[in-house]
């Protein structure tokens, strides 16, 4: 089965990760390199947010790692499709290891952005969301409209819950959201490695070494 | 020094001590590619109702893992053959880079009395690249060595901040039997 491709015109990368900030509660944030880090920094810059600007394939297990060490708090993950189809074996991995407080987000352009806009293998009919689906995934979805993105947000974590009912209690899940192919501004957060690290750690209460 | 092709047996409580070692410095993680030289080692962590094992498709989600671990406040360890050290390379940046503690557990192959010759260049580069990345390396050759190699390299990834790779010598695992 082919996926059918996004024409441009999807969701706009910045309003939708602003939405999901703003939906976050008490969630910890990592967002993979390039626009997504960008993007999670331009909607409000936050010691809850684990920014990475390198290790590309890394984000999503980042998550993993940072989800079994704090079962108690919603880690969601905020990637690009080709930072993410890198690490495609991560799925399974993911979906093995279960950490119901795990949600990756994929904000999919079919492109690589930072490199000059080539298509990815998500243009080319690769569904990430089937994959994930495939593997165990507690919920997983494709979404393309504002109205889809409503009841995604109003379904998965829902305002004014407790941080706890905003963690699904069946495992993993991985949303796609369908984004149109503009690049906004770069909005850079620090590039230095061990500070962002610290200020996590800081905010969780744990000093550095 | 003349060269000696004896194979010597590997000292069989070494896993257990090794893992005791994990456990007394307060490693609550481990993940692993499946190997045969870690096999018991393996079956230790999964046994251990305190300990969270992870199961990896490659072992670079490893070294992701263990960072994002130390994020939240688990020490991690990562389980893994000489061969899976190629696959870890670029994503060591994010150790290296943020500073995060990072201990990693690698069994030899290609080294002594290997069979196999696509194990050698892997093998014969594992040192080069991790100290080209900036990993520490410190080998074992005996269960003794093993033993006390994970205890100091715990210390100096948990405490020290640092990213450190204990190899497990091939001429400590013996050769592989087919």
């Amino acid at each position: 089965m082919v996926a059918e491709s996004t024409p441009s015109g999807g969701l706009g990368r910045r309003d939708v990760v602003a939405r999901l900030v703003a939906a976050r509660d008490d969630a910890l944030i990592v967002s993979g390199l390039g626009s997504p880090t960008y993007d999670v920094h331009a909607a409000r810059d936050d010691q809850r947010n684990y920014y990475l600007w390198g290790a590309m394939g890394g984000a999503a297990l980042v998550g993993l790692g940072l989800a079994l060490a704090q079962p108690d708090r919603r880690v969601l993950v905020i990637t690009g499709d080709g930072e993410q189809l890198m690490a495609i074996g991560a799925l399974a991995t993911i979906a093995v290891a279960n950490p119901a407080n795990l949600d990756i987000v994929v904000l999919d352009n079919e492109r690589y952005g930072e490199t000059g806009m080539q298509e990815s293998h998500t243009a080319n009919g690769i569904d990430l969301a089937a994959i994930a689906a495939a593997s165990g995934f507690a919920d997983t979805a494709v979404v393309r409209s504002d109205e889809e993105l409503d009841v995604l947000i109003d379904g998965a974590w829902p305002a004014q819950a407790s941080t706890s009912s905003q963690i699904s209690e069946a495992g993993p899940r991985l949303y796609v959201l369908k984004v149109d192919k503009d690049s906004p501004p770069r909005s850079m957060p620090s590039r230095d490695a061990v500070f962002i690290k610290n200020r996590v750690r800081a905010h969780l209460g744990l000093g550095p070494n | 020094m003349a060269a000696t092709t004896k194979v010597s047996p590997p000292k069989s409580d070494w896993p257990d001590e090794v893992f005791q070692q994990l456990r007394d410095a307060d490693v609550r993680h481990i993940s692993y590619v499946p190997d045969a030289g870690h096999s018991r080692l393996i079956q230790h962590s999964i046994d251990d109702p305190d300990v969270v094992t992870t199961m990896l498709t490659t072992e670079e989600e490893g070294i992701a893992i263990a960072a994002g671990a130390w994020l939240g406040g688990m020490r991690s360890a990562v389980l893994m053959q000489s061969s899976g050290v190629g696959n870890c390379i670029n994503m060591l940046s994010l150790p290296v880079q943020s500073r995060s503690p990072l201990l990693m557990i690698v069994t030899m192959r290609g080294e002594w009395a290997e069979f196999n010759p696509w194990q050698v260049p892997m093998g014969q580069a594992v040192e080069a690249s991790l100290e080209a990345i900036g990993v520490l390396t410190v080998r074992a050759d005996s269960g003794d060595e093993a033993v006390a190699a994970v205890a100091q390299a715990a210390v100096m990834a948990f405490d020290g901040d640092q990213q450190v790779a204990v190899l497990l010598s091939q001429k400590m695992l013996g050769k592989k039997t087919w």
